[in-house]
């Protein structure tokens, strides 16, 4: 982390743009090597995802017929819960011993951290989807792995992680903090989910395309403005 | 301490008249709706109430903004007032909403967008309430304040299309026929003259709750600082 950290100072002032992008980057990389270090946020929202399933198998009687129709919905509530669990850790592991500080101390631009944080989050978010849908595919054997599903799950959680990121930011400078992330993101990513969840049964259920488009459409215009909005108010969240 | 200012007592006494004449207007000038029956007067409130509510999350949002930019405490104030008035009235429309449902739809509540947007519109704000009540620093609660004031007012039209690309039964009755409607109807021009007075009533009782709760805001901000001198 330090070599990196040293790269990305050495190139100050003369490459303003370059410099932000080494800035993002090793943020990145600070969450990850930490990440490879400890393990801890991967394997708990691992476990917890496993949880979710296996708990909304029984309270669904997720029987063949049941499965065709609920899978959509059961996936991303796990991803839902799993995602929350991941905001919560990695911005709370910023602001126990004062990295937040330490972060917002460098000298380089505030939107710098968010984006930072942001794409560890979706980069953490991604790896548990990805262990989790084969999982799901074995265990209820549905087979998820159609590209127009992968394409949902990326632009969901990319509208997730951008609110998510702002969101469990302001969360964790609050007194009720543990409790507050999941009230405040959920009813702001109700949309996300809604076409997430009704664009992936399409998939799933092969309906045409013409059918599935406005939900994608949904997806993206809520990516494009909430990235646009965290990434102009991410200051005012941060400041001292 | 600021005496209560003149035209705010004459605000007061107008909006109390107003409010009379409307309901005035909603029992005795409109006429009795054909289909529905006396249920049907509800609606003159509802979507007044309603309005208020979204009017008050607007001004919320623009009084957010302008914090942000110009990072004055009094614009923080109004924001929280705006919020906290539309709660109510918000909660009022979806419960006089619930009460026309019941005999015309046969449910009090059913999943349709703007029913789900409302209650999710709800949430939203409930949620910023709680935000603010966990943060004990004015300035930073200020500015989370506003912030999460723009992210849920823009995240509104979004959850409504969303839901919206499901089916709705909510009759549209200002602009548009839906077919599928259930409870929809034609207004009379007396039905109308009463429809836009109450819309205008319930404006000016915002604009008045709004001034008092900025006063009351302004005095509570006033008791924050002087609490924080004596504790330095």
């Amino acid at each position: 982390m330090s070599d990196n950290l040293r790269d990305s100072y050495q190139v100050t002032n003369p490459r303003p743009l370059t410099n932000f992008f080494h800035a993002v980057w090793a943020v990145v990389w600070k969450d990850i090597s930490a990440e490879l270090r400890s393990r801890e946020l991967i394997s708990a929202m691992f476990v917890f995802s496993l949880l979710v399933i296996l708990i909304f198998n029984f309270a669904l009687e997720l029987d063949a017929r049941a499965r065709e129709n609920v899978t959509a919905g059961v996936i991303w509530v796990t991803f839902a819960f799993a995602g929350t669990l991941g905001l919560n850790r990695s911005m709370s592991m910023e602001k126990d011993r004062g990295c937040l500080d330490g972060l917002l101390l460098a000298p380089v631009d505030r939107s710098a951290i968010y984006f930072g944080k942001a794409i560890g989050n979706l980069i953490f978010m991604f790896l548990v989807e990805i262990i989790v849908l084969p999982i799901y595919t074995v265990l209820y054997n549905v087979n998820l792995f159609v590209p127009g599903l992968i394409i949902t799950i990326i632009l969901g959680s990319l509208g997730y992680v951008a609110v998510g990121t702002l969101l469990s930011t302001m969360a964790i400078q609050a007194r009720t903090r543990d409790i507050l992330l999941p009230i405040l993101l959920f009813p702001l990513v109700i949309p996300v989910l809604l076409a997430a969840v009704k664009a992936s049964s399409g998939f799933l259920q092969g309906v045409s395309y013409d059918e599935i488009s406005p939900w994608l459409n949904i997806l993206i215009v809520y990516d494009v403005i909430f990235t646009a909005i965290a990434y102009m108010v991410f200051d005012y969240v941060v400041e001292e | 301490m600021i005496p209560k200012p003149r035209l705010l007592i004459g605000l007061d006494f107008v909006t109390a008249f107003l409010f009379v004449v409307a309901v005035v207007m909603v029992f005795f000038y409109a006429p009795l709706e054909a289909v529905m029956g006396q249920v049907q007067r509800v609606f003159y409130f509802h979507v007044s109430t309603a309005w208020v509510g979204m009017l008050g999350f607007l001004v919320a949002a623009i009084a957010g903004i302008v914090y942000l930019t110009k990072g004055e405490e009094k614009w923080d104030i109004v924001g929280v007032a705006a919020i906290e008035i539309s709660l109510v009235f918000f909660f009022v429309a979806i419960i006089s909403g619930s009460i026309w449902a019941r005999p015309i739809w046969n449910t009090w509540w059913t999943w349709d967008p703007r029913l789900t947007t409302a209650a999710i519109v709800e949430l939203i704000y409930a949620a910023y309430m709680m935000l603010r009540q966990g943060i004990e620093d004015p300035d930073r609660r200020a500015r989370f304040g506003a912030v999460y004031a723009i992210l849920g007012f823009l995240s509104v039209p979004l959850t409504f299309i969303s839901i919206r690309l499901l089916r709705t039964i909510h009759p549209v009755v200002v602009g548009g026929g839906n077919p599928t409607a259930a409870g929809g109807f034609d207004m009379s021009s007396k039905m109308l003259q009463t429809f836009f007075f109450s819309l205008f009533a319930f404006s000016v009782l915002f604009i008045d709750l709004l001034w008092h709760r900025i006063r009351l805001g302004t005095l509570a901000h006033k008791v924050e600082q002087l609490r924080m001198k004596d504790i330095d």
